[in-house]
C-alpha cells in the first residue's frame, strides 16, 4: 500500500441495495497513482455497482466512499445515447471537459479511431463507438479512470492492443486505473491488485496471490510460462436474494 | 418609434426568439415538450392573480409555473404515478383552477383570447424591458450551466461521474423554463408557447450535423416565424400566435425536404 496523498478513491465496507435486495456488499478497496486495480466476478457480482459507488453516482449508500479527485475519466458499461440529439465524436470528446484540438486528436489516434472524427455518433459501430468511449475517457489525462468493461465489442487484435493502452496511460499519466472485466486472460498481467467480487470480496491481492487462493493452483504451477493467462476461478457458494450465502 | 405597437411586437418578438431557440433545443432533446404545455396551462392560474393582486403579469406567471414545477418534482417523488399523468393533472387542475379565478372577477374585463393566443396590440414599452432583461438572465444562466446540462442530456452517469452536477442543472433549467413561459406570455400566447419551444427547434433538428448548429438554426428559425407571423398577422389581421406558429410550421415543413435529400444521398 502507498502512502496516503496517492489515495484517489477509497472504498470502506461500501454497499448499495436497491428495492431491499443488495447488489453489493463490504466492499473495502483503494485505488492509488499509478496503480490498476482489476475487479472480476461472474455476472450480477456487482462489479459495475462497485464501480459506480466509487464514481459517486450512487448516493445513498452504505459504508463510506472518500474521493480525493474530480479528475475523472469513465466508460460505463452500458451507455444508451438519445439519437435526437446530432452529436459528432468530435463533440462528444468535449462533452464533460473543454479540450484543444491536439489532445482530442491524440486520444483518438491512440484508439486508432482518428478517422472517425466527423462521423456521427449514431453511425459507429459497436466497436468504433466503445474505443471512441475509451479515447474520450483519457483524453482529459484524469487521474482516476473507471473502465468498465472498455474493450467489449472490439476486435482481438484490437483488444490486446487496447489493454497495452491502458497499460502505458497508466505508467504515463501516473493515474489509478479502476478496471472491470471478463477477460482474466490478457487482463491479469497488467494488474496491480485484483479484487474478487461476489456479492462481496471473496478475496483479493496481487493477481499472484489471487491465483493460489484458489483451488486450481495446480493447473498454474503446470503452464508457469501461461501462469496468468490461465487463470480460471470458482465460486464455492452462491448468493440467495434474501442476501444468504448458500455453499454448493 | 417604439409608439408603433407593431415595432415593438416585433422587437418582443425577436427577443422571445432568441431565448427560445436554445431553450427548445433541450426541450426537443430531453424530451420535455409536455413540461412545458404543463407549465404553460398553470400560467393561466398566474396570469388571474396578478389581475387580481395588480401585480406584474410576467412576475406573477414565473412564481406560479415555478411553483408547479417544483410541486410536480415533489409529486414524482413521493407518488407512484407515471409522469405523464402527473403533468396531464397539474397541466389541467391548474388550468381549470384558474379559469375557475377568472370566473369571480367578474369586475376586471379579461381578453381570454388574448392570453390565449397572444396579442401584439397588448406588449407595451414595459414589456419590452421585462423580455429582453429577463431573455438576457436566461441565456447567461444557461450559457453557465451548458456545459452539465448537455452533457446530461447525452448521458446522465458520465456527467454525474466527472464531476459536472446533473440534478443542480436539471433543476436550473426547470426555472429557465418557468422563465421563458413568462416572459413570453404576451406574445405567443400560453396555449402555443410549447410550439415555439418545440418547432423551431424541431425544423433544426432536419437540418444540421451537431448541437450548435441546431442551436444556431433553431434560433433563426424561431427569428424568421415571428417576423413572418408578425407581418401575415398585421396583414390578414389575425392573432399573433398562431400566425408565429403557423409560420414556424411552415418552415419545418421545408426543412423535412432537406431530410429527404440527405436520405437519398446515403442510399
Amino acid at each position: 500500500m502507498g502512502s496516503d496523498q496517492n489515495i484517489l478513491v477509497k472504498l470502506n465496507k461500501a454497499g448499495f441495495s436497491l428495492n431491499n435486495k443488495w447488489l453489493v456488499k463490504g466492499v473495502t478497496l483503494q485505488v492509488e497513482k499509478g496503480r490498476i486495480v482489476t475487479l472480476i466476478g461472474p455476472n450480477g457480482s456487482g462489479k459495475s455497482t462497485t464501480a459506480k459507488i466509487a464514481l459517486g453516482i450512487y448516493k445513498k449508500i452504505d459504508g463510506s466512499v472518500e474521493k480525493y479527485t474530480n479528475k475523472v475519466g469513465y466508460v460505463p458499461q452500458k451507455i444508451s445515447i438519445d439519437w435526437t440529439l446530432p452529436l459528432r465524436v468530435n463533440d462528444f470528446m468535449v462533452l464533460t471537459e473543454s479540450l484543444d484540438k491536439e489532445s482530442i486528436d491524440e486520444a483518438l489516434s491512440l484508439t486508432g479511431v482518428i478517422h472517425l472524427k466527423d462521423k456521427n455518433l449514431g453511425d459507429l459501430s459497436g466497436g468504433e463507438f466503445q474505443r471512441v468511449l475509451l479515447a474520450r475517457a483519457i483524453s482529459k489525462k484524469p487521474e482516476l479512470l473507471v473502465l468498465d468493461e472498455p474493450v467489449q465489442g472490439v476486435d482481438f487484435t484490437g483488444e490486446i492492443a487496447l489493454y497495452e493502452l491502458i497499460k502505458k496511460i497508466s505508467d504515463e499519466l501516473n493515474c489509478g486505473i479502476l478496471l472491470i472485466s471478463h477477460d482474466l486472460h490478457t487482463v491479469m498481467s497488467a494488474t496491480d491488485h485484483v479484487v474478487c467480487l461476489n456479492g462481496h470480496v471473496c478475496c483479493s491481492g496481487s493477481p499472484m496471490d489471487v491465483a493460489k487462493n484458489n483451488k486450481y493452483k495446480a493447473l498454474f504451477g503446470e503452464q508457469a510460462s501461461q501462469i496468468l493467462s490461465r487463470y480460471e476461478h470458482r465460486h464455492d457458494h452462491v448468493h440467495t436474494s434474501e442476501g444468504e450465502i448458500k455453499k454448493n | 418609434m417604439l409608439d408603433d405597437f407593431f415595432i415593438r411586437a416585433l422587437i418582443a418578438g425577436v427577443g422571445v426568439a432568441i431565448v427560445t431557440g436554445p431553450l427548445g433545443c433541450f426541450v426537443v432533446w430531453r424530451r420535455l415538450s409536455y413540461f412545458g404545455d404543463t407549465l404553460a396551462h398553470s400560467a393561466l392560474l398566474g396570469v388571474t392573480l396578478a389581475y387580481s393582486m395588480e401585480f406584474n403579469i410576467a412576475f406573477s406567471v414565473f412564481i406560479i409555473s415555478s411553483l408547479i414545477a417544483l410541486t410536480l418534482i415533489q409529486l414524482q417523488k413521493r407518488t407512484n404515478l407515471p409522469g405523464d399523468a402527473l403533468l396531464g393533472l397539474l397541466a389541467h387542475s391548474s388550468l381549470a383552477v384558474g379559469l375557475v379565478v377568472i370566473g369571480f372577477l367578474s369586475f376586471i374585463r379579461f381578453d381570454i383570447m388574448g392570453l390565449l393566443f397572444g396579442d401584439i396590440l397588448a406588449v407595451t414599452v414595459d414589456d419590452l424591458l421585462i423580455i429582453w432583461i429577463g431573455g438576457a438572465l436566461i441565456l447567461l444562466v444557461l450559457k453557465l450551466i451548458w456545459k452539465s446540462l448537455f452533457a446530461s442530456t447525452v448521458n446522465y452517469e458520465l456527467a454525474e461521474a466527472e464531476g459536472l452536477n446533473p440534478d443542480r442543472a436539471k433543476a436550473i433549467f426547470t426555472i429557465l423554463m418557468a422563465a421563458i413561459i413568462a416572459i413570453s406570455i404576451k406574445m405567443v400566447g400560453l396555449l402555443l408557447i410549447t410550439g415555439m419551444l418545440i418547432i423551431p427547434a424541431a425544423m433544426a433538428r432536419n437540418i444540421s450535423s451537431s448541437p450548435q448548429k441546431m442551436v444556431i438554426y433553431s434560433i433563426i428559425g424561431g427569428l424568421l416565424s415571428v417576423i413572418l407571423g408578425l407581418f401575415s398577422s398585421l396583414e390578414f389581421n389575425t392573432a399573433s400566435g398562431p400566425s408565429i406558429i403557423a409560420a414556424s410550421l411552415f418552415l419545418f415543413i421545408l426543412s423535412l425536404l432537406n431530410i429527404k435529400q440527405s436520405i437519398k444521398l446515403k442510399n
